[in-house]
């Protein structure tokens, strides 16, 4: 079968159709009936951006305000009126030691989101001069058999999401390669499902720091002898253990609930046992396996975030929660910059299994 | 001795107080060679008849035998259209026929089983269709797959439930004498279940009508004395037509009023039920 691939398929299919109706708007090829869904699609969506922002903006002014009047008469009450004067001076001249610590305008997140990007460029480029620098050298040591000597600086932000994002898919993988696999069993075999069962409905609802702990106390033990950093197995085994349920589940039950029409089929072709589960029973619920995949995905990335917390793994955990104890200026714009990029990479990812899933799957699933 | 034969078949669906019993006391002999053809009313055990004579229910009482052995299972002799058409969604049109085709003649070139399921998609005249998943196509096209796949692996009895139940008139004029084609090409044995009296005197040498369920027994037979090939607009005016006709028709709504007055409603239409897989995975 042959077809085209047109950027307008391509987008539909990733399940960001609307963009398609933006290029038809600089094309000029908009049909009048085109207008209303362009009303819906484009202007809507953009006009409640605006009002988010807007109403951000005005709640951030009015806690700014709040914390302020409180800083201003606290040192009145302890310090009389001068100290007052001087706060109120202080804070209006935007002086850094005085400014009230709350939640950061629109403004100064896209600030601090700019800085993050110019620190990414600094420590690249830190680090291209050091790959340089010591090229010479680390060729010599390996050749004599020492270690090369490798960049310890601090990593960026930009480092820091890619670094949570193979945990995740580490973990993602982890999940996928216990629970297709236990799930396909569990719904073929009903000895299994109810040998199973009490393990799946007690494990299922743990919450993630349970999980992290218990995978610490496992993985610790384990590597007694090794002087490696453990914290990156612990956090991707422990994103695994905690997301993969979702798949289990939806995979036992896929295989275990295959439309008897096509277990009908089976029976009158006569398809031996291994043709009938890879012929039919697991295509018959690849639909279901896919939605646990994709359950187990984003649920992965939700927990991620504090299973790095909790193991001081790199990644956009751990960034938060320094940045958190870390308490600068600029701290709080930081975080609210990462629970942006946290939600944005949660979007793709869950756009991402979507498109596979459209691709493996006999039936398509619209975007929601 | 009959190429297929039942003996008092009782089949109860469920046990103890749930238990209803489907089909009571059903016999039935097909000679070899012979087109036969069950006519009922919509939930009456048609496919549940059907099913215990492919293999897929065993009967709770009673046998079926086939060429004079007990059925045990589905068999490659037997082959079955179903009501629903039963396609794999996942799988093109070439490939539903293709699995059927290999299951059927073992350890053949791959060349071999892609000309014999090239050769019957051909048949119900789907070859540009070839490559099409079933949700491409319409009721009509997917009934022929069914057929096609049916066919495929050259039964020795070819067993129909509702086959034509969802097409319409004009599809189901032209399958029918594909149908009949086949059939009369290697004299191969037919069971034709449907809800259509003209359907089953056009097609077939008996028509038995399965009076309605719960307890669901066969009525007596017609035979069908109309010789071969028939032509529908001919047939319209034989006097033997019509009078087997108005026999059975008169038959049913005896049967209908009967069970009219048992119960309050009646239906005349197949039992199908469009499928939504898009919902079902919700
Ligand atoms: N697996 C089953 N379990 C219980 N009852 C069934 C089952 N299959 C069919 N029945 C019941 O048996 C009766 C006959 O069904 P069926 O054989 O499908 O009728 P038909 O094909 O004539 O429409 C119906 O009342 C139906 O509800
Ligand atoms: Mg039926």
């Amino acid at each position: 079968m042959k077809q085209s691939v047109t950027l307008g398929k391509v987008t539909k299919f990733m399940g960001l159709g609307f963009l398609s109706t933006f290029k038809d708007l600089f094309t000029g090829k908009l049909e009048k009936e085109d207008y209303k869904a362009f009303l819906r699609k484009v202007i809507v969506p953009v006009a409640s951006v605006l009002l988010f922002l807007g109403l951000w903006h005005l709640g951030a002014k009015s806690l700014y305000n709040v914390e302020a009047e409180f800083r201003i008469e606290k040192a009145l009450n302890e310090q009389g009126q001068v100290a007052a004067d001087e706060m109120a001076a202080c804070i209006a001249s935007g002086d850094i030691s005085c400014q009230p610590n709350t939640l950061p305008s629109p403004s100064q997140v896209w600030a601090s989101f700019q800085s993050l990007l110019n620190d990414h460029a600094l420590i690249s480029a830190d680090k291209a001069a050091f790959k340089e620098k010591t090229a010479t050298l680390n060729e010599k040591r390996v050749a004599e058999g020492k270690d090369p000597i490798v960049y310890t600086g601090r990593p960026s932000f930009v480092d820091q999401i890619f670094r949570s994002l193979k945990t995740v898919f580490a973990g993602f993988f982890l999940a996928l390669l216990i629970a297709v696999p236990l799930g396909i069993f569990i719904g073929l075999s009903p000895t299994l499902k109810s040998a199973f069962n009490w393990f799946i409905q007690i494990f299922k609802p743990v919450s993630p720091v349970v999980w992290y702990l218990l995978v610490f106390m496992i993985v610790k033990t384990l590597l007694i002898d090794s002087s490696e950093d453990s914290s990156f197995s612990i956090s991707f085994i422990a994103v695994g253990l905690c997301s993969m349920w979702a798949t289990l589940v939806n995979t036992s039950m896929g295989v275990s609930s295959v439309d008897k029409d096509y277990i009908n089929v089976a029976k009158v072709l006569k398809l031996g046992n291994f043709q009938k589960v890879f012929k039919v029973v697991l295509p018959s619920s690849l639909p279901l396996i896919f939605t646990g995949l994709k359950i187990t995905l984003s649920v992965a990335w939700m927990v991620l975030i504090a299973i790095e917390l909790l193991a001081q793994s790199p990644g956009l955990g751990l960034f938060v929660w320094e940045e958190f104890q870390n308490g600068a200026n600029d701290s709080n714009a930081k975080i609210i910059v990462a629970m942006f990029v946290i939600g944005i990479i949660g979007f793709l990812l869950d756009r991402l299994m979507l498109s596979i899933q459209n691709a493996v799957s006999f039936e398509k699933t619209d975007a929601i | 001795m009959a190429y297929l034969e039942l003996k008092n078949i009782y089949k109860t669906y469920g046990t103890d107080e749930n238990a209803t019993e489907v089909l009571s006391n059903i016999n039935l002999s097909i000679e070899e060679g012979e087109f036969v053809a069950i006519v009922g009313f919509t939930g009456s055990g048609k496919t549940t008849l059907v099913n215990l004579i492919n293999g897929l229910l065993e009967p709770t009482k009673g046998e079926v035998l086939f060429k004079g052995k007990p059925v045990e299972g589905t068999s490659h002799e037997r082959g079955v259209i179903f009501q629903n058409y039963s396609l794999l969604p996942w799988l093109t049109v070439e490939q539903n026929v293709l699995m059927a085709v290999k299951e059927a003649f073992p350890k053949r070139e791959k060349a071999v089983y892609k000309r014999k399921a090239a050769y019957y998609i051909d048949m119900v005249g789907l070859t540009p269709a070839i490559n099409k998943l079933p949700k491409e196509l319409s009721g009509g096209m997917r009934q022929r797959v069914a057929v096609a796949r049916a066919l495929s692996m050259k039964p020795d009895m070819i067993i129909m439930d509702e086959p034509l139940g969802a097409l319409d008139a004009l599809t189901r004029g032209t399958l029918q004498d594909q149908i009949l084609n086949i059939w009369g090409k290697d004299k191969r044995t037919a069971l034709l279940i449907t809800n259509d009296v003209d359907e089953g005197i056009y097609m077939a040498d008996r028509i038995i009508p399965l009076r309605p369920g719960p307890n669901a027994t066969l009525g007596p037979e017609f035979k069908i004395d109309i010789e071969r090939p028939r032509d529908k607009t001919e047939m319209n005016d034989n006097p033997n037509y019509k009078k087997t006709r108005n026999a059975i028709i008169e038959y049913l709504m005896d049967i209908g009023e009967e069970r009219k007055s048992q119960v309050s409603e009646e239906f005349v239409l197949p039992d199908l039920a469009p499928k939504d897989f898009v919902n079902q995975f919700r």
